[in-house]
């Protein structure tokens, strides 16, 4: 091969050695295909040029699911962002779409008018959203219905999310996984979703019939309404759409529509390419095109590979490995045989996995099923000749791991079929692990297998981050992230090491807590830039290490320390909870959730007077005032006369009560009093992570004490049990009992205790629901209620020192502490606006949208 | 960091005293928002208020010698170049000083 070398822009003798690779298409598959390219040592071969008709990088399409829920940020979902490519020299042409390939001349196309020779060409042009035909879809010039979306891309996603947050009625057409997908993440915006699916049961192109209808039942319990064995007649609208019509006349009110009715092959460059095409571009088992095209190969969704297309993540990726092998000439003999079809998913919030057949087909085939449709749970497998043909895993997916590698090796499956679904005396998940085949994948996000995983440790990452670097697994969606763990530790064997840094209280200062405090009591530091200037490395200060630092020095040095206001995060510096528009909220201290019709009256006055966004009642008993701006807070708090509710701090936040034994007829301890009591008392102190609190007058619990970071339950008989290390947020746990004690004074001397303990050894940002695992309820019991280690005295001694010297922070609002320190900092950008809830909607007020706009002084009028 | 494509002119924004130190403060600088911070050392910054990712309150974030952190995602810009160092897009720096009588200037 030659190449011109008249260029003087590019390097003349690379230029001269290297062949001209040219892919077509940026999705996951062709710059999959790219990096395992580059893996092989691919860039010492290749100068390498990648299309991609979307302006970005590379993201995860599967995680676009997440982004419309609201899980994941826009952000976090890029593979390889625009700086990747650069570093590693690809050419990317971002936004560029190509228009033909001419095979004989050697030549790329592009819609820009621009040619691109190329030695060796990989097509990876993907799919696009198959939209069936049905009546007034389209406009009369051909185009979509307003208010018709797809979900494919990051754009649809964005167009969809921005309708989610404007509508309140949708359809979705499709009820296959992409479908299942729209309608869960449209119902989290709060938006009433319609799901018509054709077919008689959910994702039957998965499942059976019987598993179909359980999760039928699991969506439905979302409030999401099903309908299968419909056909959509057509979308009634002239230029919006309004509605969907079923065929006996029935129309589903709908803002916004959702067509999810599976993809199809983007085929079109190759067919003006003149390449073989039936559903897909013919590919052989080397992933090259069909006839006498010269060195163009094809992989990913576009491709038909011995009769089957795939649009499923873990077939792309081993087709990228085949084709890069030969690329590369690292494996001149690699083959692609075609996937087994085994699919592990979360869909709508429901585990999926379905490997083989979803039933029976033969008389003497066995079937073993379990289904409990009430818990959405429904498990079965198909035996043929003793071998694993088939498996369903819904709603509980523990024995993937084994049956996975019985269905992949055709391994002997135990007399006792039964114990194929459940643990009974086999091996559990965590021998599982050791038993795993190397070749059984962990992270289907990325594909990688627990072998590839044994290798990155044997290479020397012997890290869970380490090996999440090395592989990548775990970097998708991260639910396998536990697996990844789990296996690193068994191939690690003790050489496991822990990051250094993991156990720093805080990035910029290289000391784990109890050092850290030492040196700061050593040398007496009270200030947060004095920590920095004798500790961190450099003296350099840390912008993401200052309110741990503000924090644990407010917690050291109770009778005050020197106080700095940049040591404080925003909500710290004025005592509010920054929203995502720049407004505040506010939440007035309401005790024990026990409030008067005064309070209630001022609240509501407050709302009026200061235009409030919404008001809300928290899960915590008090109420919010949400969308107050920064300006406005001083007045707020003056006008409220309420002392802080501390919704915003990590700190002591709130104590939930249930009525105790004034009303209820149960009651058996007065809960209500104690509750206000530990408020009253523990209010506002710094603790290392946000402290949940909760009394109640019985065990049953009305205030849901048992998932509180410290949960108080009456027993009778005076007695109190006092429960730490509680949760039921993003982890749900249920509280340890720390001990039983005779009065309430008892239980406020042990709460304070276990508060203190917590403030001097918990890390940064731990809840106790993660402190107390850590160190065990029977060494903290040891330490609070035996006094195992002569520290109680002190404990409480330390807390009653902070207790003493509280101060309502809101006080502040009368003599500002810094200049400008309510002065509003809001952008002027329109985005983001928080769209009020409609008038006469719940929770809506007036009907038009707040916008902050014009908030900021201009330099003229900048003194206040 | 973008280069002014047009004549660039001084703005005199306000007294060094209305920054507290360590902190930012949002000014409108010729028609437009600017976040000026005052870092500890002493050095003031300028750079667009609104962050590129969700539009949060840059002068609302904390700071160090180096960076700005947004409150509401936590994304780090260098208050000198502009670029993020957590993968955002980059902010638009204006060269700030502070003249002898204590006014803080921006060019914009």
């Amino acid at each position: 091969m030659t190449a011109t070398t008249t260029r003087t822009d590019t390097i003349p003798h690379q230029r001269s050695r290297k062949r001209r690779l040219v892919v077509v298409g940026n999705g996951m598959a062709g710059a999959r295909a790219v990096e395992e390219v580059l893996e092989r040592g691919g860039a010492e071969q290749f100068d390498v040029t990648v299309f991609g008709a979307e302006p970005y990088g590379n993201y995860n399409r599967i995680m676009l699911s997440h982004v419309l829920t609201g899980e994941e940020e826009e952000d976090s979902i890029f593979l390889n962002s625009l700086p990747w490519y650069t570093e590693n020299g690809i050419d990317l042409r971002a936004g560029v779409a190509v228009e033909r390939v001419d095979t004989a001349a050697r030549v790329v196309h592009d819609a820009q008018g621009g040619t691109t020779p190329y030695d060796v060409l990989v097509l990876a042009t993907g799919a696009t959203p198959f939209i069936p035909s049905m009546d007034g879809l389209h406009r009369a010039d051909g185009s979509l219905l307003d208010g018709v979306f797809a979900f494919r891309t990051l754009d649809d996603t964005r167009a969809l999310l921005a309708a989610a947050r404007q509508h309140r009625r949708a359809v979705v057409i499709g009820g296959g996984l992409l479908g299942l997908e729209a309608a869960y993440g449209l119902a989290t915006h709060g938006v009433q979703v319609d799901l018509v699916h054709s077919p008689k049961h959910l994702m039957n192109q998965q499942l059976g019939p019987e598993a179909g209808r359980v999760l039928r039942r699991s969506i439905e319990a979302l409030g999401i309404r099903v309908h299968t064995g419909v056909r959509t007649k057509g979308v009634r609208g002239t230029d919006r759409v309004s509605g969907v019509e079923l065929p006996d006349g029935e129309v589903l009110d709908a803002d916004l529509v959702v067509v999810a009715a599976g993809i199809r092959p983007n085929t079109e460059v190759a067919l003006r390419s003149g390449l073989e095409v039936e559903r897909g571009v013919l590919v052989d088992d080397r992933m090259r095109c069909e006839g006498d095209v010269g060195e163009v190969y094809a992989i990913g969704e576009c491709v038909q590979h011995r009769g089957e297309t795939y649009g499923l993540v873990a077939p792309l990726w081993e087709q990228a490995g085949v084709l890069a092998d030969h690329l590369t000439g690292a494996d001149p003999d690699a083959e692609y045989h075609g996937s087994r079809t085994a699919t592990k998913l979360k869909v709508a919030g429901v585990d999926v996995v379905q490997m083989g057949l979803p039933g029976p087909e033969r008389d003497d085939d066995e079937f073993v099923v379990f289904s409990e449709p009430h818990r959405g749970v429904y498990l079965n497998v198909v035996i043929r000749e003793g071998r694993l043909v088939g498996a369903t895993l819904l709603g509980d997916v523990r024995k993937t791991a084994f049956l996975q590698q019985a269905f992949d090796q055709g391994l002997p499956l135990p007399e006792e079929r039964t114990s194929l679904l459940f643990d009974l005396g086999t091996p559990g998940e965590e021998v599982g692990v050791a038993e795993l085949a190397d070749g059984a994948q962990v992270c289907n996000c990325n594909g990688v297998t627990k072998g590839a995983i044994v290798q990155a440790v044997e290479g020397g990452a012997t890290s869970l981050n380490a090996v999440m670097g090395a592989t990548k697994a775990a970097k998708g969606c991260g639910s396998c992230k536990s697996a990844v763990e789990q296996i690193t530790q068994w191939a690690a064997g003790g050489n496991l090491t822990v990051d250094e840094s993991a156990n720093w209280y805080v990035p910029g200062v290289p000391m784990a807590k109890p050092e850290l405090m030492a040196a700061i009591r050593e040398r007496g530091l009270k200030s947060v830039s004095a920590v920095f200037r004798e500790l961190a490395p450099g003296g350099t200060e840390d912008a993401k290490s200052k309110m741990g630092l503000t924090s644990l020095l407010r917690m050291m040095w109770p009778e005050g320390i020197e106080e700095e206001r940049d040591g404080r995060f925003i909500n710290d510096r004025v005592h509010a909870n920054i929203q995502r528009d720049g407004t505040f909220s506010v939440v007035p201290q309401m005790k024990g959730g026990v409030t008067t019709p005064e309070q209630l009256r001022k609240i509501a006055d407050v709302a009026d007077k200061y235009d409030v966004g919404m008001v809300k009642v928290t899960g915590g008993q008090r109420i919010d005032l949400l969308g107050v701006k920064k300006e406005d807070l001083p007045r707020v708090w003056k006008d409220l006369g309420m002392p802080s509710g501390y919704a915003y701090g990590k700190s002591v936040r709130t104590v939930k009560t249930c009525v105790g034994t004034d009303f209820c007829r149960f009651g058996l301890g007065d809960s209500t009093k104690l509750g206000i009591d530990l408020e009253t008392r523990f209010q506002g102190i710094e603790t290392p992570a946000k402290l949940k609190l909760g009394v109640v007058g019985c065990p049953r619990n009305c205030a849901e004490a048992y998932v509180k970071d410290i949960g108080v339950v009456a027993v009778g008989g005076g007695k109190w049990e006092v429960h730490v290390g509680g949760a039921a947020g993003a982890s749900v746990r249920k509280a340890d009992l720390l001990a039983t004690v005779d009065s309430p004074e008892e239980v406020i001397t042990l709460a304070g205790r276990f508060i203190q303990f917590y403030r001097e050894w918990g890390n940064w940002l731990e809840r106790t629901y993660e402190f107390v695992p850590r160190l065990g309820v029977e060494r903290v019991r040891a330490v609070l209620v035996d006094d195992s280690d002569g520290m109680a005295a002190g404990l409480d001694e330390r807390m009653q020192a902070t207790v003493d010297n509280y101060r309502d922070p809101w006080l502040e609002g009368e003599q500002p502490v810094t200049p400008g320190q309510f002065r509003p900092s809001l952008p002027l950008v329109d985005l983001p606006l928080v769209p009020r809830r409609p008038a006469g909607a719940p929770g809506g007020l007036a009907p038009e949208v707040h916008s902050n706009s014009n908030a900021v002084p201009s330099t003229a009028e900048v003194s206040r | 960091m973008s280069v002014p494509t047009q004549r660039a002119v001084r703005h005199d924004v306000c007294p060094l005293d209305e920054l507290p130190v360590g902190e930012g403060r949002t000014y409108v600088v010729g028609g437009e928002q600017v976040a000026l911070f005052r870092r500890r050392s002493g050095r003031v910054s300028a750079v667009q208020a609104a962050c590129p990712h969700a539009g949060g309150p840059l002068a609302d974030g904390q700071i160090d010698e180096r960076v700005v952190v947004c409150p509401l995602h936590q994304n780090a810009f260098d208050l000198d170049t502009g670029e993020s160092t957590t993968g955002a897009a980059p902010v638009r720096v204006h060269p700030c000083s502070v003249g002898p009588d204590g006014r803080v200037t921006v060019e914009l």
